[in-house]
């Protein structure tokens, strides 16, 4: 169907699908589809329907587009790469490396490189993009953590986009096995060392994988399968079941004037929001286009084939394994022996238990806000950060954690771009990834509030108008004006933190027992959970408010009329 | 017979002398030189007669230099790592302070102190006079001897890393074969002496070869962004393209239906 019949069709609010006039071989098309299909009614509905328009809200289209030029890419580079493991003795056009014996899989990179017309140009933006995809589920998932995306009713879709970004991690560690050079081997060598760090069953484990001893022959045509079939098959059924759920729900909008809990205020998907969101998906494409036209990225032919007796400075894994990595690099070295069983606490903590663990606490953060704050409402307004600062909060110190942890996985660069000591380095990693956190949620905390009391100095006293006025008496004092009403709407347009039950209350009650203790300990977190919030200000005060600023503006524009300079400047 | 050898050892001696006489005399000169010039620079650190400075804690201040060799001298003086110019935790890089000729004469006296590699010369380290297809053979080979030898610590391109204790691997790119070659004979700071019958001279001349090859080699593949691996490209992902890529939607975003700004204006 083309645009100029879906314009049609949206004039109408009919209950009947409107049929093309005029016998244009386009109308017959559709008309022909549509008596078979249903599109019409189907589409009748969907392509009016409404989204609205803020920056934020495109950072998952980000991750959407940057998926899609993956999948593009990597279908191209499927035509090409061997995913085998055969020895054989390379002769294409790369010399250094020319007689070199390798696998099949790393002289099919090269190949992919230097022999086959636009294939550096597809590998490198099939990496970029995967890295840019990655990124932005991320910089997504913070989005809607700190706007309360996730409330009532979006938690499922919460967990659903968690499992993408742990598929997606995966996804990206298996790509960067593939080419069997000598980075990507360090990379599984360390993942068999992790699988082997789990106690008793780790051995059996890597024998698993590997199909026998590390290397062996089978890791690359297993992670190939992984790869280009299992993740990526999962990954499209997770993001069509996320973006099924994003239009059942409905997009959450930001409060303001005629925005309410029942509407959604935005541009329809045909023609406005579809030519914004095909618009980007082209931006997105170019800008990965023109990162892998422009900047290396795993230059396979420097780090030769993989090798287990070798080894290079700077071996990373990419960025979102950083943080794991990180953390291993600066846990004091914790080994327990036992009944002849070795317990590397050093690898099992960084990698074995923490991202994990962090994924869990990602996943269960809206059950147990929602528990804390007994908040069993369905919210579709967003709130600002300032508004839930514990919130806002726990996720600042979440990503300090992170921050500090990644930045530990680059200890060695670090060390030598800045002229510093690793081992400095690592001994104050150790203290700032428990220290840092806390800091940052006091800080964080304490800036929302800050924030919610500068927005109620707005709302009751009008914002700053930068016009000093010198009184009779010779003091001086800045003008506020009251704020335009369309703004005091939206920022006053947020509920009232909910008031959950306290502990007198409970003990009043005379509730004894288990349950009771629990419904204690959630009292007291709740309690700290939004102490010191700033709460809206009451209808009564605003209309004093008003009051006020109209006295105030009268007293401005007496004092102008009366004052020295009402003929212009005084003359001298 | 005793006096027969005798004799026809200085026979043979009165014979040979005068054609060395000249060289030795040479020689001596130039370690006379080189002492004049070591007592002046080096001395207070390494001794007056290279014997090495003990601290009041028993360490190294400035280590012996009777047993390193003319190539360890023609390495730290010709790169500018000593004299040092200030104690810390390693010699770094910088301007050279010492003349060609000066640094041969305090190579010349350190050699007289005892023992060590020599100066290497030329056709060790240089592939002049090898044909194309013999220097192409040589740089494959001294690829893969450098993947196994130098990458973990001086990364995959040379680019450097990071060793304990604010010590580092340099970068070891547009350095001179001839350095290359003495710093692998001689273990400079915290490197491994990667002796003759460790890597033979041919295989030194292969990694030299392939080093060189990188620095002629294009960039096939756009900007390094410094050759260091995974961490510049997150940096570049995140910075770049992420970067890139937000500023893109706020400016979507901030486009409404209308089309052009005056319209816009007109409206509100």
């Amino acid at each position: 169907m083309t645009v100029g019949d879906m314009s049609k069709v949206a004039t109408t609010n009919g209950t009947t699908p409107a049929t093309a006039k005029g016998g244009k071989a386009a109308g017959t098309i559709a008309n022909w589809a549509d008596e078979r299909l249903g599109l019409g009614s189907a589409m009748k509905k969907n392509i009016r329907k409404v989204f609205p328009d803020h920056w934020s809200f495109m950072l998952g289209e980000i991750a959407l587009w940057s998926f899609v030029v993956v999948l593009l890419t990597g279908v191209f580079l499927t035509l090409w790469f061997d995913p085998s493991m055969t020895e054989v003795q390379y002769d294409g056009a790369y010399d250094p490396l020319r007689g070199v014996h390798m696998s099949s899989a790393y002289a099919s990179s090269l190949d992919i490189s230097f022999d086959v017309r636009g294939g550096l140009l597809m590998r490198q933006m099939h990496h970029w993009g995967a890295m840019i995809f990655i990124a932005s589920m991320m910089i997504h998932m913070l989005r809607v953590y700190l706007t309360g995306a996730f409330r009532k009713p979006r938690e499922l879709n919460w967990i659903i986009g968690c499992l993408l970004l742990l598929l997606g991690t995966i996804e990206g560690f298996t790509g960067y096995s593939l080419p069997d050079d000598l980075l990507s081997g360090t990379g599984v060598r360390a993942a068999d060392g992790f699988m082997k760090a789990s106690p008793i069953v780790g051995s059996y484990m890597s024998f698993f994988l590997f199909g026998g001893e590390f290397p062996g022959d089978a890791i690359i045509p297993r992670f190939y399968a992984m790869h280009i079939l299992l993740i990526p098959g999962l990954l499209l059924a997770l993001v069509a079941a996320h973006m099924l759920l994003l239009v059942y729900h409905k997009h959450t909008q930001w409060p303001g004037p005629g925005r309410t809990e029942q509407n959604v205020v935005g541009y329809p998907m045909l023609p406005v929001y579809a030519a914004k969101a095909g618009g980007f998906f082209f931006i997105v494409f170019g800008t990965i286009a023109t990162m892998g036209g422009l900047f290396s990225i795993n230059a396979v032919w420097k780090y030769g084939p993989y090798d287990p007796s070798k080894v290079t400075a700077g071996s990373q894994p990419d960025w979102y394994m950083g943080w794991p990595d990180g953390l291993l690099r600066i846990i004091p070295a914790w080994e327990t022996h036992i009944w002849g069983i070795t317990l590397s606490w050093n690898v099992m903590i960084p990698i074995l238990v923490m991202p994990p663990l962090m994924l869990m606490i990602l996943m269960a953060l809206p059950f147990l806000e929602a528990w804390i704050t007994g908040d069993k409402r369905e919210h579709h307004l967003l709130q600002r950060p300032r508004n839930a600062p514990t919130r806002t909060a726990i996720m600042v110190a979440l990503m300090t954690f992170y921050g500090l942890s990644w930045a530990a996985g680059g200890n060695d660069i670090i060390a030598i771009k800045l002229h510093l000591s690793i081992n400095q380095i690592t001994y104050f990693m150790r203290g700032a990834v428990f220290i840092g956190p806390v800091i940052a949620f006091i800080i964080t905390r304490r800036w929302c509030i800050s924030l919610q009391r500068h927005d109620e100095g707005k709302l009751l006293h009008g914002y700053e108008t930068g016009v000093l006025v010198r009184s009779p008496e010779g003091g001086y004092a800045e003008k506020h004006l009251p704020l335009p009403e369309g703004k005091a709407y939206a920022l006053t347009a947020r509920d009232d933190d909910p008031t959950p039950e306290t502990v007198e209350e409970i003990d009043a009650s005379g509730a004894t027992g288990r349950s009771a203790r629990l419904r204690k300990l959630r009292a007291k977190l709740a309690a700290l959970f939004f102490a010191d919030n700033v709460q809206k200000p009451t209808a009564e005060e605003l209309h004093e408010a008003q009051h006020h600023a109209e006295h105030e503006l009268h007293e401005l524009e007496s004092q102008i009329a009366a004052g020295p300079n009402r003929h212009g400047p005084a003359e001298h | 017979m005793l006096v027969c050898g005798l004799l026809l050892t200085g026979g043979l001696y009165a014979a040979l002398a005068p054609a060395q006489a000249d060289t030795s005399q040479d020689e001596a000169a130039l370690v006379k030189e080189g002492r004049e010039l070591f007592l002046v620079g080096c001395a207070f650190c390494h001794g007056q007669n290279g014997e090495g400075v003990l601290t009041q804690g028993g360490s190294q201040y400035g280590p012996a230099l009777t047993d390193v060799g003319a190539a360890a001298v023609d390495f730290q003086v010709g790169t500018g790592r000593m004299p040092m110019a200030q104690p810390g935790a390693q010699a770094p890089r910088k301007e050279v302070v010492y003349t060609e000729e000066e640094t041969a004469a305090l190579a010349a006296y350190v050699a007289s102190l005892g023992t060590g590699p020599a100066v290497p010369d030329k056709e060790l380290y240089s592939t002049e006079g090898m044909s194309q297809k013999e220097i192409e053979a040589l740089v494959v080979r001294g690829g893969q001897i450098f993947l196994a030898n130098c990458t973990a610590c001086h990364n995959f391109e040379g680019s450097g890393g990071a060793m304990p204790r604010g010590g580092y691997a340099p970068k070891i790119r547009g350095v001179d074969s001839k350095h290359i070659y003495e710093a692998m004979l001689t273990g400079p700071q915290s490197m491994d002496t990667f002796s003759d019958g460790n890597i033979p001279p041919e295989d030194k001349k292969a990694v030299i070869a392939y080093l060189n090859e990188l620095d002629k080699a294009p960039s096939y593949s756009g900007f390094t962004l410094g050759s260091l691996g995974p961490v510049s490209e997150g940096i570049i992902a995140w910075v770049g393209g992420i970067g890139f890529l937000v500023g893109f939607a706020v400016w979507i975003a901030a486009h409404t239906t209308r089309s052009s700004k005056k319209k816009d204006e007109a409206a509100a």
